[in-house]
């Protein structure tokens, strides 16, 4: 049985088939919030595996007595098509220690912002090659010019903008112009 | 009318006009002019059939009769869509396709910016996180605008063209009927004067910088998107878009 802390090495891919196997013998009634905190921080989001649904602040509380569990998530886009497959991910995650029936709800209110990826998170985004956002969302103006973004690969802030749009919604397309490298940037939102 | 069931109408108007153009949108997946075109259509598009759902869903639940989401996307048919005239017309060349893009987009914008404040928490709460989006969409597409208005003589030429083509369905943007009225007076829609005003501003810079000369402001106006008369072309968009739940309703397996 999976202890809360463990570092779970497991693909979504093995997540998912081990749906449905509660262990008989955990005991999620001695869990704290912190340790269900730990456990969802185990949790990657399925297009950028880099960081844990914590980290990206989608999940945005945990809701535990000792007898009920429920979950409040949020997505980043509204169209994010990784929504379920997250929800279904942290449920798992959830059955996996015990949790019978964990009820995950969606919110919506307040709007999901990069300013609440955590610092670690976005080191984590850099050091897989991704830039994180800079600065914060409420500086955004409606017609202006793109920030200068620094190159995740080797630190040049001479990187320009290919496509405000890249490979999912949340990412823009940039490329170095000193190492010539192409890089995603995580879009300020 | 009363105020439920015009949020109803509204919220059914908002999540058809997303849908529509977001599958307007998805034609051109494959067939873009250029990679990074594609995928700026494809986010945008998906963007806007994610803010159909939440829309949907709202209705739905007001609504009430049973139907879901789905239901309301894939089972009415095109007398019963409420989507501005502007989100069904055909894509043509990139400037129609992105001229299209800007009326929308400015229209979405100051619309959802003014809803992001509603009085009802819900629709606050969908249009807050909607308004982000539309933000970059606006950017994009007056952008291109500026850059074909403002381009070769080829490309301002058609963007003109296209300015030309689609005038006859700004109107609808910025003429309020009965439901709007009804939901800007509720505190939830925005002030249609105001909406007007700032819808025609923004588009007024926009094209005086692409070098473009907007249509007249007494021109003949093409309305109805919003009672169900549509143009021909809403109904082979739904043909294609509703026909596997036409063909097999309920199917839950692939």
């Amino acid at each position: 049985m999976p202890q809360p802390g463990d570092s779970d090495t497991r693909s979504a891919v093995d997540i998912l088939i081990a749906s449905d196997r509660v262990p008989a013998n955990a005991r999620p009634d001695l869990l704290t919030e912190d340790d269900i905190w730990a456990l969802l921080d185990e949790v990657k989001d399925p297009e950028v595996p880099a960081v844990s649904v914590v980290e990206l602040g989608i999940v945005r509380a945990v809701h535990w007595d000792g007898r009920d569990l429920s979950i409040d998530v949020t997505p980043t886009y509204s169209g994010c098509p990784a929504t379920e497959l997250i929800e279904e991910l942290i449920a798992e995650a959830l059955r996996a220690a015990g949790f019978r029936d964990p009820n995950i709800n969606q919110v919506l209110t307040p709007a999901w912002t990069t300013d609440w990826i955590t610092d670690e998170g976005k080191e984590k985004l850099r050091v897989f090659g991704i830039a994180p956002p800079q600065g914060s969302s409420s500086k955004l103006s409606l017609l202006g010019e793109p920030e200068v973004i620094a190159c995740p690969h080797c630190g040049s802030q001479e990187t320009e903008r290919v496509s405000e749009f890249g490979a999912t919604a949340c990412k823009a397309l940039y490329r170095c112009r000193e190492c010539l490298e192409p890089f995603d940037y995580f879009k300020c939102i | 009318m009363t105020q439920t069931e015009a949020l109803k109408e509204y919220l059914l108007r908002l999540a058809d006009s997303d849908m529509i153009l977001g599958q307007r949108l998805c034609e051109l997946c494959g067939k873009a002019p250029a990679l990074e075109e594609e995928m700026a259509l494809m986010n945008v598009a998906l963007d806007l059939v994610g803010q159909a759902r939440n829309w949907y869903e709202y209705a739905a639940e007001l609504i009430d009769d049973g139907r879901d989401a789905d239901k309301l996307a894939y089972r009415r048919d095109a007398h019963d869509y409420r989507n501005l005239l502007m989100t069904e017309q055909p894509n043509e060349d990139y400037a129609v396709t992105m001229g299209r893009q800007f009326f929308f987009d400015a229209w979405h914008y100051f619309t959802l910016k003014s809803l992001a404040g509603a009085s009802d928490e819900r629709v606050a709460g969908i249009a807050a996180k909607a308004l982000k989006e539309a933000t970059y969409h606006l950017r994009r597409s007056s952008e291109w605008v500026k850059r074909l208005g403002d381009g070769t003589e080829e490309s301002h030429r058609r963007m003109q063209d296209a300015v030309d083509i689609l005038w006859r369905f700004t109107g609808e943007l910025i003429t309020p009927d009965e439901t709007d009225q009804l939901i800007a007076k509720a505190g939830i829609g925005p002030d249609p004067e105001q909406l007007k005003a700032d819808w025609q501003g923004l588009v007024t810079e926009v094209l005086t910088q692409a070098t473009l000369t907007p249509g007249a402001e007494d021109a003949w106006m093409y309305m109805g998107g919003k009672h169900g008369e549509h143009t021909e072309h809403l109904g082979f968009i739904l043909a294609e878009m509703q026909f596997l739940q036409r063909a097999y309703p309920d199917a839950t397996t692939w």
